[in-house]
């Protein structure tokens, strides 16, 4: 005899440590099945385009690290390239490379958080988590003796990078290198084949391929879903056309496709590295031309870069003074939770968080 | 195939990591053996058991420890500013620079500086670390090399003033400048979790020339001008 159930109303958030920051959900079940979810953001909403108006555009590259705290190497790219636009300044080779080593390093820490924590929502607890930030840890050290800050790197600066790396980064950068691929193996071996993983992830939260264009969403969960696109390849920027990577694409676009993706894109990421480490020569790492206090000239600019999470890109109105007219950021994260009602309608009770984790956003960028 | 092969992979890697060994830094101390304490009390391990029989006794059981200090990077943008009264000519690019508006300064007329000869005295340079987010834009902005990053980071306080760093206490805090931007200190090879450097000259990269030499050429020289004028 089936049960009956009625619907019932479960307000989760914003202080839920699932949610991954403060974020509210007004979840509608009935008995376990999702009927209906309201996504409600704006807690943590710093208003940091508008400060950006009354600051010059070396010192929004300090709020750009605040946006999405667990990629800042990759926010301040993207923003650095669209004020380089928009000044026409043209970086040196070396500051360029320098750049993307950085920005490579940061997608394997943001995608080693993006899979760990979306283990830790699958209940397994610890030990995936604990391994990927201990090779997390590995990177951000690299970043220390980078810009001596591990995650507020504020690393770049328009036209370049503020200084080349330190001699003992290349020996620690090697080391990294050459042991990452084993511990992504790791991974593989402790995740990719689990049963419990195939059986809880397998067909869930599965949303197609037009719906996904339709809601602008792009990075690994775009192409989880079979379509290829990334903004290296598409419309590349820095050196990225020099450099040969594939895209790891999965078809089934279900959790366990956002999850093999991401594994996939950290070994490419390490190929990148690898590429850059071959070009990269010695040289002046930023022009002696760019003035501590940048005025662009009135115009605007915008420069979409693939971040881990997606498209991150700045749109910058610039009216001629040291301080943009308007900036306006294009979050991955936002736009890429704007499909969470799809995903979830029809799902149970248990796979909410783990559909929310396999999404991997980052609260300070969803409400910056 | 065969079911519960995955888990069985998996549980070999959580093995070997089990086995292997720790990642983990303790902080801010750890337990150490008999072997430890008698290295770092810095006697052999017989001489630690004859001579200071209760302290090895206490590390067989477990209870010594030592303190451990993380190793930081030489470009560590720590809390605790270091800042060379002498180096600094009041010209307060470093507050300008500051996205924060954290850094006040006040200045009057009066005084000899390593750089530019006369110039402001500074009676006031307080740092709000409290507000402060460690960007070290102002390390970059300083013309001067007198404002640098330090390496410090233990600076928990119970009140908030005290997070202030105002002038007397930068004066009175070991200098310890972090080489981030400094790129005249990455090259002697400096580090600042082994040495200080107390000596200005040596933090600038700019011309070392001896405080004599700089009164003559700006204090002195200007005096006679300045007398043939009259
Ligand atoms: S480190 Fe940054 S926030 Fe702190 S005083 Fe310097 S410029 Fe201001
Ligand atoms: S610390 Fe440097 S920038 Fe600040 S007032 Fe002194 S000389 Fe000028």
């Amino acid at each position: 005899m089936p049960l009956k159930t009625e619907p019932i109303t479960i307000n989760v958030g914003p202080q839920h440590p699932s949610t991954h920051g403060v974020f509210r959900m007004r979840v509608t079940f009935d008995g376990e099945e999702v009927i209906d979810v309201e996504p409600i953001f704006g807690y943590l909403h710093r208003g940091s385009e508008k400060l950006a108006e009354s600051r010059t555009y070396t010192q929004i590259v300090t709020l750009t690290d605040r946006m999405d705290y667990v990629a800042s190497m990759t926010n301040n790219m993207s923003f650095i390239l669209s004020v380089e636009k928009l000044a026409g300044i043209v970086p040196p080779p070396r500051g360029v490379w320098l750049r993307m080593i950085a920005a490579e390093l940061q997608r394997i820490a943001s995608h080693l958080v993006a899979t760990g924590f979306f283990l830790q929502d699958l209940g397994a607890l610890g030990t995936p988590l604990i391994l990927m930030m201990r090779e997390r840890e590995t990177i951000l050290e690299l970043f220390e003796r980078l810009c001596g800050a591990r995650i507020t790197n504020s690393y770049m600066r328009p036209g370049g990078v503020f200084m080349d790396a330190p001699d003992d980064f290349w020996p620690a950068l090697n080391r990294f290198l050459s042991d990452m691929p084993h511990r992504i193996d790791e991974y593989e071996d402790l995740i990719s084949g689990n049963e419990i993983v195939a059986a809880r992830c397998d067909g869930v939260a599965v949303v197609d391929s037009q719906t996904l264009i339709d809601a602008s969403v792009t990075g690994p969960m775009l192409r989880a879903s079979g379509i290829d696109w990334d903004l290296r390849h598409r419309q590349p920027y820095e050196y990225y056309n020099r450099v040969k990577f594939n895209r790891p694409l999965a078809t089934t676009s279900d959790n366990y496709a956002r999850y093999i993706v991401r594994i996939h894109e950290m070994r490419e990421s390490l190929g990148i590295i690898k590429q850059c480490l071959e070009q990269i020569e010695p040289g002046p790492v930023r022009p002696e031309t760019v003035p501590a206090l940048i005025r662009p000239p009135a115009g605007d600019s915008y420069v979409g870069t693939e971040c881990p999470k997606g498209e991150l890109g700045f749109y910058l109105v610039s009216d001629g003074g040291v301080a943009p007219y308007r900036c306006k950021v294009r979050a991955p994260s936002l736009i890429n939770l704007t499909l969470l009602r799809e995903m979830l309608i029809g799902d149970k009770l248990a796979d909410l968080f783990v559909t929310f984790g396999s999404i991997d956003i980052n609260m300070g960028e969803v409400d910056r | 195939m065969i079911y519960g092969l995955g888990l069985a992979k998996g549980m070999g890697v959580t093995l070997k990591t089990l086995l292997g060994p720790s990642f983990t830094v303790q902080y801010p101390d750890r337990r150490v053996g008999i072997m430890g304490a008698a290295k770092a009390a810095g006697i052999s391990t017989p001489g630690l058991i004859f001579k200071r029989p209760v302290k090895a006794l206490r590390a067989v059981l477990g209870f010594e420890r030592i303190a451990v200090m993380p190793t930081q990077a030489a470009r560590f943008r720590g809390n605790e500013f270091t800042w060379y009264e002498d180096r600094c000519t009041g010209c307060a690019s470093c507050a300008k620079y500051c996205p924060l508006g954290i850094i006040k300064i006040v200045t009057a007329p009066g005084g000899i500086n390593m750089q530019e000869g006369e110039s402001y005295a500074i009676e006031t340079f307080d740092i709000d670390t409290g507000r402060c987010m460690f960007c070290a834009l102002c390390v970059e902005a300083c013309p001067y090399d007198a404002l640098h990053m330090g390496s410090e980071f233990e600076r928990g306080n119970y009140v908030r003033m005290d997070l202030v760093l105002t002038k007397e206490d930068l004066i009175a805090a070991p200098k310890r400048p972090s080489t981030w931007f400094r790129p005249q200190m990455e090259e002697s090879a400096y580090s600042p979790f082994a040495e200080t450097l107390e000596d200005m000259k040596q933090a600038g990269r700019h011309e070392t020339p001896s405080v004599e030499q700089l009164t003559k050429r700006w204090v002195e020289d200007r005096r006679t001008d300045e007398s043939v004028e009259d």
